[in-house]
């Protein structure tokens, strides 16, 4: 089903899996938050830390390459650092010329901007991992559980779940204007940007519509259900032992990753 | 897949802990009135609609339009979404959106989702609101003009915001990067317009009670009026400025102590800038963020005002 | 036989001015299962939304000892279980577990007691192996079947449900008439389905036009060929 796109969990079974998913959101966090702190040029650190995820890969039997076929996911992005190449004083490496600028690598800038890149890509990395060894509704009760307010963390669960109703519906309004979109032979089909971009605004409307009046019946639903603007829940995670001890021992590996880094 | 990343969505890596760590605390200032301020306005309904409405932009976003040599322009939505459903409600829906935008495409960092909130989710609808709010009591032709206007220039406030987090982080310089996102969100925020006045003018035919005076959409104060005619006036006066005469924002910048030379460093805890900061006192970044944090609790503070005034 | 529901003299207009309910008046006994059939636009589904106090019309309705009114719809809401025609809507949780533990987790109900009551709903509904299942990933029946469960849950006294086979596929049909079969609750149906009316409903009523125009055994609605023609039924 086409709305399977939006599943990024691999229903495996796995040490990591049967964590609690409280202990994988903030061990993500905690990793990102880690590579953001290790200094330029750490290398070491960074290997290491590549390592780490290696082994995690691992020990959630996705196999080991798992999280870095998809990885790349935010390379275009690194097109915005792209100046850092040239802007930053050091030894210079190699120079060309780019239409009428003298460009002049840097051996302190191409350090600066691999080392964006890598923390960039090892942490893209932990969040794969993330979506992929807890289901998205644990990862929810999960921030619920980190303090996250609760309507926030209450729309987050709608968005999901009225995700796949609404994206079928978006996949069916393009479908009809796909089967009206013709060309006649001998004129230019397709009509203007602004006409394309007004059809686009119009579907959009249209969705806007069939969604607020969904969500009407919806708060009959809940209604019928006895709600009364407050919203209640129970929590099926519960701590074990196993859960303190993975958190306690990768906050231990992520200071030690800091101190790679550091020293 | 229909799915892929925009531009304005900040991955990690890519801002210093500092600007994340700023960048948060202005959002989580925020969304906290916008939490308790939504529970006062669309009572028990609130919840179910925000999610909904959460779905619908995702989806939206979906709905792409061909605009030249295999490009695709799609919806960001913060505007559309504060004209809607109220400026407050408007933000935390985008807040969700981006969220989960960040959580299961990687589309967008999770240390730097402060920033990318605030960029995408709360000055678009600061903006957009703002101004649309400005003509209540206007004809439609105008609405929709003013609707189109704001939308764009939520783009573009969106895209300067971003500009500036990356140059303050040292990531990208900033006569490079400003007219670089300027000059491809004008496009994009054309395209914004477009679609925003084209579901808005939809909605006002088809169910006008949804944006007449006893909406939600209505009910928002004058002060966002002078909060995004503020924003607007910032974007419009730096970003020209900015382009132009890079050094001269520079020599600004450089004088309050934003930027320093060596940036090998791209992270400091305040106060410790043990980086060589070539004259520059620590003290000045720390200074530079309370401007910051004093600018928007300004603008929040006289939000505030506006609303008591209403009440 | 005691009254698990008693309407008299409903009247109801829309903000739009349609008059939806034009003086229904009507009562269930206990342990009762009767259809609600007529053409669309008829009401059925308008009158349904009075029985939990969803909507309030002039009249009253009555739920075993309560009157509806403002300050008792929480307790009505337990004891009347309405299910919408289209799932997607009643669905509104992550998970099965939790959209079935919301009736009860929103009585107040402890931990353990609304994990016991979620699990005796999907047992049932026959759907014990659902309960950590998404909600998109499930069929149309399925969603169906797990929407009872979700008032089911709560305890009920009456089970009103809205066009519960429509869209349904036979195979899936079939497991609904028997779910239906075998609760022994008391039930109220609106359907289209005229051979389901036959099978299941002992009692029918029908509307047109906001008002009830017969209410009796089936057989004898169901032989009443003018009766059916004239309110845009047809014979199963």
């Amino acid at each position: 089903m086409h709305s399977d796109v939006f599943d990024r969990y691999h229903d495996t079974e796995s040490f990591i899996h049967r964590l609690d998913p409280r202990v994988k959101v903030s061990v993500t966090v905690a990793f990102i938050l880690s590579n953001a702190l290790l200094p330029d040029g750490a290398w070491l650190a960074f290997g290491c830390a590549w390592l780490c995820l290696l082994f995690i890969n691992m020990l959630s039997n996705l196999g080991i390459g798992f999280t870095f076929r998809r990885s790349f996911v935010a390379l275009p992005f690194a097109l915005v650092a792209i100046t850092v190449l040239f802007s930053i004083p050091g030894k210079p490496l190699s120079t060309f010329h780019f239409l009428f600028w003298d460009l002049t690598i840097t051996d302190m800038g191409l350090l600066r901007f691999m080392s964006i890149l890598v923390r960039s890509w090892l942490s893209v990395q932990m969040v794969i991992l993330l979506v992929a060894v807890a289901r998205f509704p644990d990862i929810v009760h999960a921030l619920e559980h980190l303090r996250v307010p609760s309507i926030l963390t209450t729309i987050i669960a709608f968005l999901y779940r009225y995700l796949f109703v609404l994206v079928d519906e978006v996949f069916r309004l393009l479908r009809a204007r796909e089967a009206r979109s013709a060309a006649a032979a001998g004129a230019r089909s397709g009509g203007s940007v602004v006409w394309r971009a007004r059809v686009a605004g119009n579907m959009a409307g249209q969705l806007f519509l069939r969604s607020y009046e969904r969500s009407d019946r919806v708060y009959n639903a809940m209604l019928a259900r006895g709600y009364t603007g407050h919203l209640l829940t129970i929590n099926p995670h519960e701590l074990h032992r196993v859960d303190y001890v993975t958190a306690a021992l990768a906050f231990f590996v992520i200071l030690l990753l800091q101190l790679i880094g550091w020293l | 897949m229909h799915y892929s990343p925009a531009p304005l969505h900040i991955p990690d890596g890519f801002l210093t802990l500092v600007v994340s760590l700023i960048c948060w605390a202005i959002t989580i200032i925020t969304l906290s009135m916008a939490i308790s301020r939504t529970s006062k306005s669309l009572g028990e309904k609130q919840v179910p609609l925000m999610g909904v409405m959460a779905a619908f932009i995702f989806a939206a976003q979906m709905i792409n339009f061909p605009v030249a040599g295999g490009t695709s322009g799609h919806l960001l939505g913060g505007a559309l979404a504060a004209i809607m459903l109220g400026p407050w409600a408007g933000m935390l829906v985008m807040t969700a959106v981006i969220a989960v935008q960040a959580l299961l495409f990687q589309d967008g960092g999770l240390l730097v989702m402060g920033a990318n909130i605030l960029n995408m989710g709360l000055i678009t609808a600061a903006i957009g609101y703002g101004l649309y709010r400005g003509i209540s009591g206007g004809s439609r032709i105008m609405k929709l003009i003013v609707a189109g206007v704001a939308a764009w220039l939520s783009v573009m406030a969106g895209a300067l915001f971003t500009s500036l987090q990356l140059w303050l982080s040292g990531t990208s310089q900033l006569q490079v990067v400003i007219p670089a996102m300027l000059f491809v969100h004008a496009l994009i925020g054309l395209g914004e317009a477009v679609v925003t006045v084209a579901a808005l003018s939809f909605v006002l035919q088809a169910r006008p009670d949804l944006l007449g005076e006893n909406s939600e959409s209505a009910k928002g104060s004058k002060g966002w009026v002078i909060a995004g005619i503020t924003i607007s006036l910032i974007v419009v006066s730096l970003s020209p400025f900015a382009s132009a005469d890079p050094d001269g924002l520079e020599r600004v910048a450089n004088d309050l102590g934003f930027l320093h030379a060596g940036r090998v460093a791209p992270f400091s805890i305040i106060p410790d800038y043990a980086v060589p900061f070539l004259g520059r006192t620590p003290l000045s970044t720390v200074i530079a963020g309370v401007i910051g944090l004093a600018v928007v609790g300004g603008i929040i503070a006289l939000l505030g005002q506006g609303m008591k005034a209403k009440s | 036989m005691t009254n698990v529901l008693l309407v008299q003299d409903l009247h109801f207009s829309y903000h739009d001015g349609h008059s939806a309910l034009r003086g229904v008046s009507f009562e269930l006994c206990e342990g009762e299962k009767v259809a609600l059939v007529g053409p669309n636009g008829a009401g059925k589904s308008t009158l349904m939304l009075h029985l939990n106090g969803i909507l309030t019309g002039q009249g009253d309705v009555t739920v075993g000892d309560k009157r509806i009114a403002r300050d008792n719809l929480p307790a009505v809401r337990a004891m009347v279980g309405l299910v919408f025609q289209n799932p997607d809507d009643q669905l509104f949780s992550p998970t099965v577990f939790e959209d079935v533990a919301f009736g009860p987790l929103h009585m107040g109900l402890p931990k353990e007691v609304v994990t016991a009551r979620v699990e005796s709903a999907l047992q049932a509904v026959r759907m014990s192996g659902f309960r950590d299942r998404l909600s998109h990933h499930l069929s149309v029946g399925e969603k169906k079947r797990i929407a009872i469960a979700t008032v089911l849950s709560m305890n009920p006294q009456i089970l009103v449900l809205d066009e519960p086979s429509a869209g349904l596929d036979p195979r899936a049909r079939r497991t609904l008439i028997n779910l239906l079969h075998e609760l022994p609750i008391t039930m109220l149906v609106s359907t289209h389905d005229m051979k389901l009316v036959e099978e299941l409903f002992p009692r029918t009523i029908v509307m047109d036009e906001g008002m009830i125009v017969a209410d009796g055994k089936t057989k004898e609605i169901l032989a009443d060929a003018k009766l059916l023609e004239a309110h845009g039924l047809e014979k199963p």
